[in-house]
C-alpha cells in the first residue's frame, strides 16, 4: 500500500520554528512531526510514501531518505512547481499512486492522533465504494466545515461553518481512496475538500469512518500545544512507561533520556523535554515543548512556552501565554516574555509584555 | 548656635504615598533601613553647632513623639515634635512656634520640608548664610533641573556674582530659570518679623476676600509669602547651589530612589551598614541593606540597590532587585522581586514575579529630575509605575504581577498587570 502526506509549503503558521526546519522535520512529543504519520503507516503495511510539498529543501530530502531507512518504508519526494492545493499533488504523484491499483492513504501533514489505519482499510473495504474520509468530533461544530452522513456512514453534504447545528463532525484530514478517484482530479491548483469529495457525495462514493480519541491539527504554535497534551494524555494511558517519573515531576512529561533536570524543580504535567536539554535547578515547566539543546536556567517559570533548538533562557526569567522562541534565542536574566514569537538567533534583552513578534 | 527645623506635614498631605502611608505617616516611612526623616535629622545633627531639632506637622503627637524621643537618645541631641493644631502652611507652622524656636537665641535655623531626600551640604549652607550681608533671611539650596521639568518646582532667578535671589515663582507656567529650589534653607530669626507683617496684613484682609475660615487666615506659604515677595528687594534672600544628589519624595516610585541613594551614601561614608557579599549569607550585588533580624536563604540573590527590614522571610533562589521589602513580609522560594515595594507583613508564594517600571530621572540628560508622574495618564490609563503592595497583601504563586499598586489586607487570586487593586 501507499500513502500520500500533504505537507505543502514553508509551514508559515507555525513559525519561528520552520524558519529553521520543514515542517515536517519539527520535533512533536520527540518525535519529528511526520515521523508520527509514517511509523503508523509503517505499522498498517504501507512500503511507499510519498511526500507532496510545494518547495525545495535540502534539508527535508536528506531527512527523509534517513528516516525512510530507519522506518524501513519508501520515502519519495513529489514537489509542485506551483503549489497544487489539497487535490493537485494527487494528480502529480499519479504514476506512484497507480502502481498496484490499490487503494491508497491521503493525510493532512499537521494532523496527530491515534491513526486508525488498519481500521480505516477494513472499513472501506466494507462499504467498497470509492472513498472514505476520516471524521472526528469536535465541541464547536460552527468553527468548521462539518459532514452529514447516514448512520452506515454514506456521506450525503458538506456545510461549511453551520450557523445551526447539524453535525459535530468534521473532516480529520486523513483519507483512503481508490485509483479510481484520480480520474476525478485534473493537474491543477484544486481542493480537494470544496471541490473533489463533493462530487464524489453526489455520486454516492463517499463514506465517513468515525475517529475516536484525541485528535488535533497542529500546524500553529497554539494547537501545537494542545494537542501536545492530548498526545501526552494517550501516551499515558497507553503506554505509560515511556513517560518521566522522578522526584519534581508533576502528571504527563516526556523526557529524553540525554536530558538533564536539575534540584528543587516542579515540571509538569503536560512537558516535553528534547534531547540535551539542560534544566537547572528550581526550574517549574508547565505545558510547554522544551526542543534539542535548548538549556532553561535556574529559578525561571514556564507555561505554555515552546523554546527553540539550543535557546538559553536565562535565569528567573518568566515566559507564558504561547510564547514561542525559534532556534537558538537568548533570553537574558530576569526578563518576562508574554506571548512573543521571537524569530532565530536574537537575544532578547527587554521583557515582552504583550504579545508580539520580535523580529 | 544652631537649630533646624523639619517640617513632616500632617495625614491630609502624602496621599501620592499611598497606600503605604495608611499604615504609618510618611515621615516615618523606612527608606535605607530608617525612616526617612530620620535621614533628614541625621544630616542636621551632624552640623557644627547644632542644638536642637524641631519636627513641625499634625500628625497626632503619639505617631510621632515616641520616634523623636527615641532618635534623641540615640543621636544625643534634642529632638521635640511640635503638633499644629491645624495645617498651618509651609511657613505658618514655624510661624506658630517661632518662641520655641528662637529659645536660646540661635544664630540662623535649618528649615528642611520632610518630603526632600538628598546629600545636603548643611554645614556649606550655614557658612554661606552666615557670611551674608545682616539684611539676609534667608538661604535657599538651589539646584539645576532641565529646561522641561523646572516649572514643577520653585524656580529662582538670581544675581550670578553676589547670589542674591532677584525673582522667585513657584511652579510657573513658562520657563523662568533653570535653578529650582530645594526645600532646604538657612534662616535668621529675623525671618519671624516678616512673617509677623505678613500675618498681620492677612489678617487685615477685608471680609469674604478669603474663605473667611481661621486656618486660612492662619495660614503662611513660605514660598508665596516669604520667597516671593523677598525676591529682589535689597539682598533679603540668597540662593546655595549644590549638584549633590537631590529629590523629592512625592510617590512610592521616589522611595526607591531615595533608597538607591541613600546606600550609595552608605557606601561612600559608612559602608559598615550595607550586607557584605559571602559570610554565609545570600549573594549580594551592589549596595544591599539587610536587617540582622531578617532570615535570608543562602541561595538567594539580593541587589542592586535593595533595603530589607526586620523579620523578613526570604526564600531559596529568591532574586531581589531595586526594591524595599518591609517588615514580615515572607517571600517564596523562586520569586523575583524587582523596582517593587512589598508592604509590612505581605506574603509572595513560589514562582512568582512581583515587577514595576522604575521612575527614574532620564540618566542621558544632565540635571534631570525624578519624575512625579500622576497616577493616570491624559488617556486615563495607569502609568506605568513601581509596584507596590500594601501591607498584608498576599500574592499567590506562580503568579505576575506588574506595574501594579494593591491596597492593603488584600488577597490576589490572579495575575494583574497595570491596574489598581482596591
Amino acid at each position: 500500500m501507499k500513502a500520500l502526506i500533504l505537507v505543502g509549503g514553508y509551514g508559515t503558521r507555525l513559525r519561528p520554528l520552520t524558519l529553521s526546519r520543514p515542517k515536517p522535520l519539527v520535533e512533536f512529543c520527540n518525535k519529528p512531526m511526520m515521523m508520527h504519520q509514517v511509523e503508523a503507516l509503517v505499522k498498517a503495511g504501507v512500503k511507499h510514501i510519498i511526500l507532496a510539498v510545494s518547495y525545495r529543501a535540502e534539508l527535508l530530502e536528506e531527512a527523509v531518505a534517513e528516516e525512510g531507512r530507519r522506518a524501513g518504508v519508501k520515502i519519495t519526494l513529489s514537489h509542485e512547481t506551483e503549489p497544487l492545493g489539497t487535490a493537485g499533488p494527487l494528480a502529480l504523484a499519479r504514476e506512484h499512486l497507480i502502481a498496484d491499483n490499490e487503494p491508497f492513504f491521503v493525510l493532512n501533514s499537521d494532523i496527530v492522533c491515534e491513526f486508525p489505519f488498519e481500521q480505516m482499510i477494513a472499513f472501506h473495504k466494507q462499504h467498497g465504494r470509492q472513498g472514505t474520509i476520516v471524521v472526528t468530533r469536535v465541541e464547536e461544530p460552527s468553527k468548521y466545515g462539518v459532514v452529514v452522513y447516514q448512520r452506515d456512514g454514506k456521506i450525503e453534504r458538506f456545510v461549511e461553518k453551520p450557523v445551526e447545528f447539524v453535525s459535530n463532525r468534521i473532516n480529520a484530514g486523513l483519507y483512503i481512496l481508490n485509483t479510481s478517484v484520480l480520474d476525478r482530479i485534473e493537474l491543477r491548483p484544486t481542493s480537494i475538500e470544496k471541490e473533489i469529495f463533493p462530487a464524489m457525495v453526489g455520486d454516492s462514493d463517499l463514506f465517513a469512518f468515525e475517529l475516536e480519541g484525541f485528535w488535533m491539527d497542529v500546524g500553529q504554535p497554539k494547537d501545537f500545544l494542545t494537542g501536545m497534551c492530548l498526545y501526552l494524555k494517550w501516551l499515558s494511558s497507553k503506554s505509560p512507561e515511556l513517560l518521566y517519573q522522578s522526584e519534581g515531576i508533576v502528571g504527563t512529561v516526556l523526557v529524553h533520556p540525554t536530558a538533564k533536570i536539575g534540584a528543587n524543580c516542579r515540571i509538569g504535567p503536560h512537558v516535553v523535554v528534547g534531547p540535551n536539554v539542560i534544566i537547572e535547578d528550581g526550574v517549574c515547566i508547565k505545558r510547554s515543548t522544551l526542543l534539542e539543546g535548548s538549556v532553561i536556567k535556574s529559578h525561571c517559570w514556564l507555561d505554555s512556552c515552546i523554546v527553540g533548538w539550543k535557546s538559553t533562557v536565562g535565569q528567573w526569567v518568566r515566559m507564558e501565554n504561547t510564547t514561542v522562541l525559534g532556534e537558538d534565542v537568548y533570553v537574558k536574566d530576569e526578563i518576562y516574555v508574554n506571548g512573543g514569537k521571537v524569530l532565530p538567533h536574537k537575544a532578547i534583552g527587554d521583557s515582552i509584555m504583550e504579545p508580539q513578534i520580535i523580529m | 548656635m544652631l537649630k533646624a527645623v523639619i517640617l513632616i506635614g500632617g495625614p491630609q498631605k502624602g496621599t501620592r504615598f499611598r497606600p503605604l502611608s495608611f499604615d504609618l505617616p510618611k515621615p516615618l516611612f523606612p527608606v535605607a533601613g530608617v525612616p526617612m526623616v530620620q535621614h533628614l535629622i541625621e544630616a542636621c545633627s551632624a552640623v557644627k553647632g547644632m542644638k536642637e531639632i524641631v519636627l513641625i506637622g499634625f500628625y497626632p503627637s503619639e505617631q510621632i513623639a515616641p520616634f523623636a524621643q527615641d532618635l534623641a537618645k540615640t543621636l544625643n541631641i534634642s529632638i521635640r515634635y511640635l503638633q499644629e493644631f491645624a495645617a498651618l502652611g509651609t511657613a505658618g507652622g514655624i510661624f506658630h512656634f517661632r518662641d520655641q524656636i528662637c529659645s536660646g537665641d540661635p544664630e540662623a535655623f535649618i528649615l528642611i520640608n520632610g518630603d526632600v531626600c538628598g546629600d545636603f551640604p548643611l554645614d556649606e549652607l550655614v557658612d554661606f548664610h552666615l557670611r551674608q550681608p545682616s539684611s539676609n533671611i534667608i538661604t535657599v539650596l538651589g539646584t539645576e533641573a532641565t529646561r522641561q521639568q523646572s516649572v514643577n518646582y520653585g524656580c529662582i532667578a538670581f544675581d550670578k556674582d553676589r547670589k542674591e535671589i532677584l525673582h522667585y515663582v513657584e511652579k510657573p507656567s513658562t520657563f523662568v530659570s533653570n535653578s529650582i529650589n530645594c526645600g532646604v534653607y538657612v534662616c535668621s530669626t529675623e525671618l519671624f518679623k516678616h512673617l509677623g507683617a505678613e500675618y498681620k496684613a492677612k489678617q487685615h484682609q477685608p471680609h469674604g476676600y478669603t474663605t473667611g475660615s481661621i486656618d486660612e487666615a492662619e495660614s503662611l506659604s513660605l514660598e508665596y509669602d516669604v520667597l516671593v515677595k523677598l525676591a529682589g528687594s535689597g539682598a533679603r534672600s540668597h540662593v546655595f547651589l549644590t549638584d549633590r544628589f537631590w529629590s523629592q519624595i512625592k510617590t512610592a516610585g521616589s522611595a526607591i530612589y531615595a533608597n538607591r541613594h541613600y546606600l550609595e551614601l552608605y557606601r561612600l561614608r559608612d559602608s559598615g551598614k550595607l550586607a557584605k557579599p559571602g559570610l554565609g549569607g545570600p549573594k549580594v550585588i551592589g549596595d544591599v541593606l539587610i536587617h540582622p533580624r531578617a532570615a535570608i536563604d543562602p541561595s538567594a540573590v539580593i541587589g542592586p540597590n535593595v533595603s530589607i527590614s526586620a523579620d523578613v522571610r526570604v526564600g531559596r533562589g529568591v532574586r531581589i532587585a531595586e526594591s524595599l521589602v518591609l517588615g514580615k513580609a515572607t517571600i517564596g522560594d523562586h520569586s523575583l522581586v524587582k523596582n517593587c515595594i512589598v508592604g509590612w507583613n505581605s506574603d509572595i508564594g513560589s514562582w512568582s514575579r512581583v515587577e514595576g517600571t522604575p521612575c527614574d530621572p532620564n540618566p542621558n540628560k544632565a540635571f534631570s529630575k525624578m519624575e512625579n508622574t500622576p497616577l493616570f495618564n491624559g488617556d486615563g490609563r495607569l502609568n506605568p509605575s513601581i509596584t507596590v503592595l500594601g501591607s498584608n497583601v498576599t500574592v499567590p504563586s506562580e503568579a505576575v504581577l506588574i506595574n501594579s499598586i494593591v491596597l492593603p489586607h488584600k488577597d490576589l487570586n490572579q495575575s494583574y498587570k497595570n491596574e489598581i487593586i482596591l
